[in-house]
């Protein structure tokens, strides 16, 4: 095998069997772990130059800690993230500066990911400054212009503080923060989540423009599948740790193969009522299990409608399930559910 | 008769800057049985429109300024707080958004769903707590026993919320106003609470107004809707034939905003351009108009009137003959 060159690879960010885990510490003064959280236990996911890779599950599914992740802002416990063919562990201080410009993250909350003594101005030529890419004042107020009126918002804005505009200006905000590094890659973690409906559409489409425009390549984490399945090429499904499903878009929403997507997408309310009135909801039984005592074997068994024995010892592995399409699930298809079993087919 | 009827309600805030009217004449009925839906983005007033039928508003800062909401026969805005509740938690029971915070954290969870038993329904505490354990199997709490001498912190979100529809129900209300019931809960714990919640209404005939902010919720489980903005109820009818031919732009606007599922992948979404107004500086005439790509100049001057489709189906609109759609957006 030989080293791939930076740049080169399909892949601009890889995961390599990251796990992330958070010891429990009971006691004051003679501190014992008691018991351990596998936050993410053993992911693998490769994104793909230019595109968007989308991340979802539900609360404790250990979405955001790959996202942090992967933003160095969490040690690992085990794995290598591997940033345009480099492994970022073994980067130098120089090779890590720069990748810190490369990568960079919109959260979820306009509110508080925004300091509200400094203006918006400030706010966006903050990194420029930290890493001293215009020294001078008059060329920092022209690029933070030029990122206001990227991200939608006149430039008279630069003066405001974040306390006076919407959520969705302020999301603006962080957006046009993110980009003053012209990075390559953006960690977007529930960035859309918090915002109203009409509001939330006009972030989607400028993460859309802004991506196309500036040649990004996003990882979306997110909650809600509507969003997710529109502003990504491909979708990995975590529950408890662990990816149950991967698979372009399409594929994924079209055929998807593991009984918690296909339970996460019944879950789903689609605003069409004829529709919804006019089909049979299946709904998941339990709940997530904590994640301090998750069950044996397979994690997701004890809420799985078609779990068999073995599941109960049996840790599955992500296996091909069609072409780009994998899933940890060896029973679907084995007997339990074929891929087109029609009630839980999406839509009609 | 309708169960619940609010007419013109009109209801605002002093604040600081002035007096901030929050709803603006709103007028809509609950006949019984019935799952009535409020949709509406924040700051549309739907929220506080609801409070207002328990009479939840704190008066001063809020001040009710017009209107009658009639309940069973009777004037609401009328009664004394003493005669309020006798009607909030017994006949009109309310679930919140947040559990966490709407359960009292030092309290049993037996203790909390016994409390308005015994007020209301005048039971022994022996009778109260053999009612609540029934109740917590009703909402599929399992080993309810235990649960009921446990606190809320040892309860998930999703287990606070199925108490808290416990205890809605605990007195038998005919009327159950849900705000946001679900929106702090994953998705798949939230399509369990929406599907008990609309099991339970159905199988006790109680009357659901649900508060929410989700067009597929709505869809899946209203028989009704009210579209608000700006303090106004847009739009309003059944269900099926607001989706399906909406007639105010906001609404067609909001169905155009959200990507879909049973739609294919690259169909843009469109959204509307804007923020909603703010509420201290509503603009005069139609409050959509600013952010309105069919608006004209009366819809800037005039408050639009109320205008009739088929089946009861109305909206707030001076151009509705132009806009509304002859098939769903």
């Amino acid at each position: 095998m030989t080293a791939r060159l930076p740049g080169n690879s399909e892949f601009l960010v890889e995961l390599r069997d990251l796990r992330v885990h958070f010891p429990i510490r009971k006691g004051l003064v003679f501190e014992r772990t008691i018991a351990i959280v596998k936050a993410v236990d053993g992911v693998s996911l490769s994104v793909r130059r230019g595109k968007t890779m989308g991340l979802v599950g539900e609360s404790g599914c250990g979405k955001t800690t790959i996202g942090r992740a992967i933003l160095q802002l969490q040690p690992l416990t085990a794995g290598e993230i591997r940033f345009d063919g480099a492994d970022v562990a073994q980067l130098d201080p120089p090779g890590l500066k720069q990748f810190r410009r490369r990568v960079q993250a919109v959260f979820q909350d306009p509110f508080s990911s925004l300091n509200p003594r400094m203006t918006v101005g400030q706010i966006i030529a903050e990194p420029l400054v930290v890493h001293d890419v215009l020294p001078l004042a008059g060329e920092r107020r022209r690029r933070v212009r030029q990122l206001l009126a990227l991200c939608g918002l006149p430039g008279g804005f630069a003066d405001r503080y974040p306390h006076e505009m919407s959520g969705g200006q302020r999301q603006r905000v962080g957006i046009a923060r993110a980009l003053a590094l012209n990075p390559d890659f953006i960690v977007c973690d529930e960035a859309v989540s918090a915002l109203d409906v009409s509001i939330q559409a006009q972030i989607i489409r400028l993460l859309e423009d802004l991506r196309d425009e500036l040649n990004l390549t996003y990882l979306f984490i997110g909650h809600d599948l509507s969003v997710v399945r529109h502003l990504c090429d491909d979708v990995a499904v975590m529950y408890l740790g662990r990816i149950v499903e991967v698979a372009p878009s399409d594929e994924l929403f079209s055929n998807p193969g593991h009984p918690y997507t296909r339970a996460l997408l019944e879950a789903v309310p689609t605003p069409d009522p004829d529709l919804e009135k006019g089909r049979e909801h299946e709904v998941l039984a339990g709940e997530v299990p904590s994640p301090i005592n998750p069950p044996d074997g397979c994690v997701f068994h004890p809420r799985c409608p078609i779990a068999v024995p073995a599941c109960r010892s049996r840790v599955p592995d992500l296996l091909p399930f069609g072409t780009d399409h994998e899933i940890a699930c060896p029973e679907t298809g084995a007997g339990g559910l074929s891929p087109s079993s029609p009630s839980l087919q999406q839509g009609v | 008769m309708s169960l619940l009827s609010v007419h013109d309600l009109e209801l605002g805030f002093e604040t600081p800057a002035g007096h901030v009217s929050a709803v603006n004449g709103i007028s809509y009925t609950v006949e019984p049985g019935e799952i009535v839906a409020i949709v509406g983005e924040s700051g549309s007033g739907k929220t506080v429109a609801a409070q207002a039928v328990l009479g939840l508003i704190p008066q001063p800062p809020g001040e009710i300024t017009g209107g009658r909401v009639e309940f069973d026969g009777e004037d609401l805005l009328g009664f004394s707080e003493q005669q309020m509740r006798t009607i909030r938690g017994r006949r009109i029971s309310m679930v919140f958004q947040e559990p966490m915070t709407s359960l009292n954290p030092v309290l049993s969870i037996g203790r909390q769903m016994t409390e308005a038993m015994r007020l209301h329904l005048g039971l022994t505490r022996e009778a109260a707590e053999q009612r609540a354990v029934e109740l917590l199997g009703l909402v599929g709490i399992a080993d309810p026993g235990r649960r009921l001498r446990q606190y809320p912190h040892h309860l998930s979100g999703g287990m606070r919320q199925r108490v808290m529809i416990a205890i809605a129900i605990a007195c038998e209300p005919v009327l159950i106003i849900a705000d946001e019931p679900t929106t702090a809960l994953d998705v798949t714990i939230q399509a369990q609470i929406l599907a008990l919640m609309q099991d339970l209404t159905r199988r006790l005939g109680v009357a659901l107004v649900i508060i929410t902010h989700n067009l597929g919720v709505v869809a899946r489980y209203a028989d009704r809707v009210n579209v608000m903005y700006a303090g106004r109820i847009v739009e309003q009818g059944r269900a099926d034939s607001v989706y399906r031919r909406p007639g105010h732009p906001y609404t067609i606007g909001l169905l155009n905003s959200v990507p879909r599922l049973d739609r294919p992948r690259d169909v843009p979404i469109e959204p509307i351009p804007g923020s909603p107004p703010d509420p201290a500086r509503l603009p005069p005439g139609c409050a959509f108009a600013p952010r309105c790509l069919h608006a004209v100049e009366r819809c800037r001057s005039e408050v639009p009137p109320s205008i009739s489709f088929e089946g009861g189906h109305t909206a707030r609109c001076w151009q509705t003959a132009v806009t509304r759609p002859e098939t769903a957006p």
